[in-house]
């Protein structure tokens, strides 16, 4: 299959124009010694075919397992016009406005999604999107390291050890201090905090669904001029404390639950909203409101001496591409869900959650770990192996959940269990039912 | 237009949720306690579902994209996004796979088919690279550049090298710069002479503290660095690594691999050379390759084959650098990258680079008699003009061409980039441009130089054409309204 116009007169034409004979021609810039030497690629396919293929792969995997993983990456419902929406070719086709007159369209709906950002998380401005929630949670950790020209990092063992491990991955050549510890107790976090911390870094709900008010751990860093850091779970963000009232500087997220399919991890959206203050050391693309010549209101980008293609290496960050499009579907998702929609939403998984909560600790032998107050998500102490269990669950159509021994060697029995709205009462009852069998 | 805030009406709705599931009394269990529950609910739009699709379905028809017309904004590569590749992401088999399916027990079975989409298309990039090994993990280009670096810093930490700078040479992308320093390292520019990094000023620069270099070739002026295997030589006599920036790679397919120029890491730009939708702003994909010795670095989890042919996830890479992603890369534009390829195959994807390489001379020479071309040689897949002269004669600058191509139903190309070139546009027209809509690009063009000298006021005024004319950017970076005001 080709997607080149050009006919054989069309190329002829061209050659024509240039002078030249044959297009190799073009190539001869190139050294010969330099030259590609192999290219050993199958030929090409039509559109049946390799939608076939692509068809016959994706039955390969097992589609039809009843989904209770989470772990920060949730099977949530996707209402039908996010994606007649975004599919729109005028969106879908077009780049990074920086024309923004013929931009419009995707200037406003970034706006859109930055306003929703802030109502969400209570803070002043967000950006218009970063990659995943784990690279936003590394450009909110390094821009602490520079308003606060600090060397250290404190990490809770709560936040989600798939982040931490990029944590760590990002920062290992910098010189820099990364503490994990469970700093969920206050006085944990207190013996920790120095005149040498840059921020800490908590999550809400953590990784074990359970949500805290961190205001007391947040007042502690600001009492050493350090930089409060909150990853949260958007859809959480309708019912739970928001990251300003408990004091938080950044913000930060994994936007998939608004809307994106899981997709085997990707494209995803990270979102991150700050306090006023740091606005100008905020990386990513922003889009401002202003007027044209005619006093007519229209959206551009703003604030780019932050960015690297006007400031190289001294730009907050090295971001181009975002995920624009996953930020556009995010503020189609806010607004189909709305207001009270949203709060219902996240009503309704914690709903979910709590029943499944009761079914599954009332097996023998099966104990609660947490406290909670929990949102979508909960762990239960097995009396065998997690894995194993899972792994016989697999066999009777369920994904039962995360084992969290894999990241946490001391938990080796301990199950990570999410229920979203898409469960069915059902669905929870063969969980219960399938894993008392198990056990 | 109003913005979605705006249209809100209380009481109005379009949520269609499941009715509670489960027993009543669990409905309780949702009631947070007061301390962990917010004040008042998010302001968020209440509308109902037609006046949001309404809303948005007009906010797409003021937007620009390849799918309305040609769109020659040079380094980006905006080419046709095939259609087809769109359905195969949307398959329920790979849309709703559970990113953590593969680390349960025995998991990796269960998601054979999306490893084997991973494991198929690192075969392919290895081909058309000459590299031994990819990641997939890095969510753009830029990200691929930061992940290069960061093989770069495990490559010389592991030697017990002490390296402190990178080179980067003046036409760079702005990325290359601030991926180097943002991973530690302080960046060194240099100079470049007729159009390509000067071999001469570069072989000066290099010492015994350069971890590597950063180039893209051809480069951003479009021009292929025919002294490229004496600049790789001299980097790697230093053991310093040269890092291949493959933001340009349409221009070469089938005629050269980086690894045969001498590369050691390139980044592939997917949503660039194959043919994934740009989405106003990303998601992009930025896979990574590298030459053998630097693949026990590469990040974790990999791809590997069993001796049975079942695939599995490896993390047993002590040297790696980590994740830099949670999971296996942006999956969905990996697969949709895949997809093109396998349509075009070897053939196709030469072709590719035929027809962008003929596009991009075609343009040079038709447009060279009304405009300034920065360097007045053959170029690869883009060209640059200089507005220098219109600026001098007729006070009209790049950025006035750019807009009144707005009024001509064009998409500008990129301007004032690359730096080294005055009052720069950079045209890249792509294969996928039929002959006519070239023609009708130097028409407009043609146009435009013409009004450039009769009636310059008239471009300082476009675009004319589009819902807001030129933007006050000074005041949205002095006065900044970035989300819609809550009403007291």
């Amino acid at each position: 299959m080709r997607f080149t116009p050009h006919t054989p007169e069309d190329r002829a034409a061209m050659l024509a124009a240039l002078g030249l004979g044959s297009v190799d021609e073009l190539f001869a810039v190139i050294p010969e010694p330099l030259r590609a030497r192999s290219w050993d690629l199958p030929p090409g396919m039509s559109e049946p075919e390799v939608s076939q293929y692509l068809a016959k792969l994706a039955g390969l995997n097992a589609q039809n397992l009843v989904c209770f993983l989470g772990g920060g990456f949730y099977d949530h419902h996707i209402p039908a016009a996010v994606d007649a929406l975004i599919s729109r070719g005028e969106f879908y086709t077009a780049y990074t406005p920086y024309q923004a007159e013929m931009s419009q369209g995707i200037l406003q709906s970034i706006f859109e999604y930055q306003s929703a950002v802030c109502r969400l998380t209570g803070l002043d401005a967000a950006n218009a999107s970063l990659y995943d929630g784990g690279t936003a949670l590394y450009e909110a950790a390094m821009m602490a390291v520079r308003k606060t020209k600090r060397k250290k990092l404190i990490v809770c063992t709560s936040v989600s050890p798939i982040y931490r491990i990029m944590l760590r991955s990002y920062t290992i050549n910098l010189h820099l201090e990364l503490i994990e510890a469970d700093v969920s107790d206050p006085a944990a976090l207190e013996k920790l905090l120095d005149q040498d911390t840059a921020g800490l870094i908590l999550q809400n709900p953590d990784f074990f669904g359970v949500l805290h008010d961190y205001a007391p751990h947040f007042e502690a860093v600001h009492g050493v001029k350090g930089l409060g850091i909150l990853g949260c779970n958007p859809i959480a963000l309708a019912v739970a404390k928001t990251p300003a009232q408990m004091g938080a500087d950044i913000a930060v997220g994994e936007g998939q639950p608004l809307g994106l399919p899981l997709s085997f991890g990707g494209p995803y959206l990270g979102f991150m909203a700050v306090r006023e203050a740091l606005l100008r050391t905020m990386p990513g693309r922003i889009v401002g409101r202003t007027h044209d010549g005619q006093g007519r209101t229209g959206y551009c980008l703003t604030l780019q001496t932050r960015e690297q293609h006007i400031r190289r290496e001294k730009a907050t960050s090295n971001i181009c591409s975002n995920e624009a499009l996953c930020a556009l579907a995010a503020v189609i998702f806010l607004g189909l869900m709305g207001k009270q929609g949203l709060v219902e939403l996240a009503e309704l998984n914690m709903t979910q959650a709590a029943y499944a909560r009761e079914r599954l600790t009332a097996i023998d032998g099966v104990e609660p770990v947490d406290q909670g107050p929990w949102f979508n998500e909960f762990r239960v102490r097995l009396p065998i192996d997690a894995r194993v269990a899972v792994s016989r669950m697999i066999d009777k159509g369920i994904a039962a959940g995360f084992p969290l021994g894999r990241y946490y060697p001391d938990q080796s029995n301990n199950l990570l269990v999410a229920v979203t709205e898409k469960r069915s009462k059902e669905e929870i009852g063969y969980l219960a039912e399938g894993l008392e069998a198990v056990l | 237009m109003k913005t979605i805030f705006e249209m809100s009406r209380p009481g109005r709705r379009a949520a269609s949720l499941p009715c509670s599931r489960v027993d009543e009394r669990f409905c309780q269990m949702s009631q947070l306690p007061p301390e962990l529950r917010r004040s008042e609910p998010a302001e968020l739009p209440e509308v109902a579902e037609i006046d949001l699709v309404r809303h948005y379905t007009r906010l797409s028809r003021i937007n620009f994209g390849v799918d309305v017309g040609t769109y020659p904004l040079g380094s980006c590569t905006m080419k046709y996004n095939p259609k087809f590749t769109e359905v195969a992401a949307r398959l329920p088999g790979f849309a709703g796979l559970h990113p953590l399916l593969p680390q349960l027990r025995r998991g990796g079975l269960l998601a054979q088919g999306a490893l084997r989409v991973i494991y198929e298309l690192e075969q392919l990039l290895k081909q058309i690279t000459g590299m031994d090994a990819f990641t997939m993990q890095p969510l753009a280009g830029a990200h691929g550049e930061l992940t290069g670096i960061m093989l770069m810093a495990a490559y010389h930490n592991d030697k017990g090298n002490q390296k402190s700078l990178v080179l980067v040479p003046d036409s760079a992308h702005g990325t290359n710069p601030a991926s180097a320093a943002i991973a530690g390292y302080q960046v060194v520019t240099v100079p470049s002479k007729n159009g390509v990094m000067d071999p001469t000023a570069f072989k000066e620069m290099l010492n015994d503290q350069v971890a590597g270099v950063m180039m893209t070739n051809p480069n951003t002026v479009g021009l292929f660095n025919p002294y490229i295997a004496e600049i790789a030589e001299a980097a790697h006599r230093a053991d310093a690594l040269m890092y291949y920036d493959g933001a340009n790679l349409n221009a070469i397919m089938g005629y050269a691999k980086p690894a045969d120029l001498g590369f050691d890491i390139v980044h592939l730009n997917l949503h660039k050379t194959f043919g994934t939708p740009h989405g106003g702003g990303g998601p992009g994909a930025g896979p990574v390759g590298v030459v053998e010795r630097l693949q026990d670095y590469l990040p974790i989890s990999r791809v590997d084959m069993r001796g049975d042919g079942t695939l599995f996830l490896d993390y047993d890479h002590p040297k790696s650098i980590g994740y830099v992603a949670p999971f296996y890369g942006n999956f969905g534009v990996c697969l949709k990258a895949f997809a093109y390829i396998l349509a075009l195959g070897g053939e196709g994807l030469k072709e590719v680079s035929q027809d962008a390489v003929l596009a991009a001379n075609y343009l040079r020479v038709k447009l060279g008699d009304k405009w300034q071309v920065a360097f007045d040689r053959p170029c690869m897949h883009e060209v640059v003009f200089s507005a220098e002269d219109k600026v001098a004669q007729h006070g009209v600058s790049a950025l006035d061409v750019a807009k009144a191509l707005i009024d001509e139903g064009f998409h500008p190309p990129t301007i004032y980039f690359p730096l080294v070139v005055k009052e720069a546009m950079m045209l890249e027209p792509t294969e996928t441009e039929a002959l006519e809509n070239l023609d009708a690009l130097v028409a407009a063009m043609g146009r435009i130089a013409d009004k450039a000298a009769a009636d310059p006021e008239a471009l300082h005024a476009a675009p004319i054409t589009t819902p807001v004319g030129r933007l006050d950017e000074v005041n949205a970076a002095r006065h900044p309204v970035l989300q819609e005001p809550l009403e007291a």
